[in-house]
């Protein structure tokens, strides 16, 4: 399946996979009367298909078309989300290469950035919007704050693996050039850390959507994505396809992420093709 | 002139660790091609590292070039070659022989004319653009060769560097080195456990013995230059291998004797 035809079909394929099993599920239960382990009906398993209809339809009486409103509000997460990852994947890059030369503060500080990312980031997120808030900044950037902290530390951790993942031999060749640290960073360690890296941006990125959205939802942001699950959320009983809908809209906005990321990589990133990570 | 000066060094591997080397004395000529041979564990390539300054000897001295073996390093006077390539898969061919020259700091310009000569010189012209991967692993040392010669260093060591193809490409390797070596003018220390390798090449071979490792014997190769093909047909072609297979064979009952 090297062909892009190929890939294709084989994503429309399992797409088509998930939608029959979807609906065959629904289909069952419903016809059987199971009750286990939840009721099937049209607020728990709304049909795809009317998900996908409720975005052709208008968001409120008379006026414009959900798709248009999600998209407005993807938009907006999109700005805080990509703030967030550029600010997070940089520091967590930087923290990288610090911890990788320095081993007394790769003791001293990875037990505290562990423990950044066991605190739940509901606690952290109000503190950060009132901080900064009290500074002037703009709520926006607030969120792409807290997406930043989701997304620091898996490029952080595997572009410290990746640093001291160079070969052994290659840098004894550095070495015959007599090349400094710098040199010896720029041109073999980080070329070299290139496919770690990209493994946790691809993480990352995904991250970073999700901290944008959980990010807006105590800083009472009503522009971005996270806005709307908390208001199409109050109306899931009377209109689960809202919720659905806008749940689709969410992850396509983290699928559309992951592919900027790995068309990056497929530039970035030469190497023999078995190496591809 | 000499190129290699080596006094009385020994290397030993953390404190009551191995003997890696003892008392080693060796002096290298300009224009030599000195291989040094012996079974695993004899110290060829710590030898070989400790007079390219990548390791240190716990005792003894290196003079190259006249100067001590990290100010040689340091003004990058030789050139490396391992027994793998070691390319950079994210550089091409030719970047990769022209990253001792980004090193040097020499401009663009003068690369990429250094570069084309270097192709030249290991018969891989056109294949500048190509990455490594898309070699065979026989192209992949001469690159490796041209990236270790492109910077014109007088001394070029060498560890190993054929031991990973096979037998045919080795030999094509061999005469493309002495070519090499002619063209060049550099001295060349080489480590191979290969004996016919080490006497079709070599002006001297160095035979060392293991635990602790040290030379025990030193074979001048009077084989007439050019060397060819057919050198490998002639009877004192035999004869050499043939003692320094003795040689070895000493080293060896000398080791179980102490």
């Amino acid at each position: 399946m090297r062909s892009a035809v190929g890939r294709g079909a084989v994503f429309v394929l399992v797409a088509a996979l998930l939608w029959g099993f979807w609906e065959g599920y629904r289909w069952l239960w419903t016809r059987t009367g199971w009750t286990w382990p939840f009721r099937v009906d049209a607020t728990s398993m709304p049909h795809l298909h009317d998900v996908f209809h409720a975005l052709w339809l208008p968001a409120r009486y008379q006026g414009p078309r959900l798709i248009s409103v999600l998209l407005k509000a993807s938009a907006f997460t999109a700005k805080e989300a990509a703030v967030g990852f550029a600010m997070g994947a940089a520091a967590g890059f930087v923290l990288g290469v610090v911890l990788a030369h320095f081993r007394v503060l790769q003791r001293g500080i990875l037990p505290y950035a562990v423990a950044s990312q066991t605190v739940p980031i509901l606690v952290v997120a109000p503190m950060v919007v009132i901080y900064l808030g009290s500074k002037g900044l703009p709520g926006w950037f607030s969120v792409a704050v807290i997406s930043a902290y989701l997304t620091f530390f898996p490029v952080t951790i595997n572009t410290l693996r990746g640093l001291q993942a160079a070969d052994r031999r290659a840098l004894e060749l550095m070495r015959s050039y007599a090349a400094g640290p710098w040199r010896v960073l720029w041109k073999l360690r980080v070329p070299s850390a290139l496919p770690f890296i990209f493994a946790a941006l691809k993480v990352s990125a995904t991250a970073s959507i999700v901290g944008a959205v959980i990010g807006e939802l105590p800083s009472s942001i009503q522009d971005g994505l996270g806005g709307q699950i908390l208001n199409y959320s109050q109306y899931y009983s009377t209109q689960p396809t809202g919720l659905w809908a806008t749940n689709v809209i969410a992850a396509a906005l983290g699928i559309s992420f992951f592919i900027v990321i790995l068309a990056a990589e497929k530039i970035v990133v030469r190497r023999a093709p078995e190496n591809v990570a | 002139m000499t190129v290699v000066a080596v006094k009385d060094v020994s290397k030993q591997f953390g404190r009551g660790g191995t003997v890696a080397l003892q008392g080693i004395d060796l002096e290298i000529a300009e224009r030599e091609f000195v291989s040094l041979i012996g079974p695993s564990g004899c110290g060829k390539s710590t030898l070989l590292r400790i007079i390219g300054d990548l390791i240190q000897p716990s005792s003894g001295s290196v003079v190259v070039n006249g100067k001590p073996a990290r100010e040689a390093r340091i003004d990058r006077d030789y050139g490396i070659v391992f027994q793998d390539p070691v390319l950079y898969d994210w550089r091409t061919v030719g970047k990769n022989i022209a990253l001792p020259l980004e090193m040097a700091g020499w401009p663009r310009r003068r690369r990429s004319e250094r570069v084309r000569e270097m192709l030249d010189l290991v018969e891989l012209g056109g294949f500048g653009d190509h990455h490594p991967w898309q070699l065979s692993g026989g192209m992949q040392q001469r690159v490796s060769i041209a990236r270790a010669l492109s910077f014109d260093p007088a001394l070029l060591l060498m560890d190993e560097p054929f031991g990973a193809l096979d037998e045919m490409t080795r030999e094509r390797l061999n005469l493309e080195l002495l070519l090499i070596w002619e063209r060049s003018g550099s001295t060349i220390v080489f480590v191979t456990h290969s004996i016919s390798e080490a006497v079709f090449l070599s002006t001297r071979v160095v035979v060392m013995s293991p635990r602790p490792g040290r030379i025990s014997d030193v074979i001048a190769i009077d084989l007439p230059q050019p060397r060819t093909a057919t050198t490998r047909e002639e009877p004192r072609f035999f004869e050499l291998v043939t003692q320094v297979r003795e040689a070895l064979h000493l080293g060896r009952e000398a080791e179980s004797i102490a």
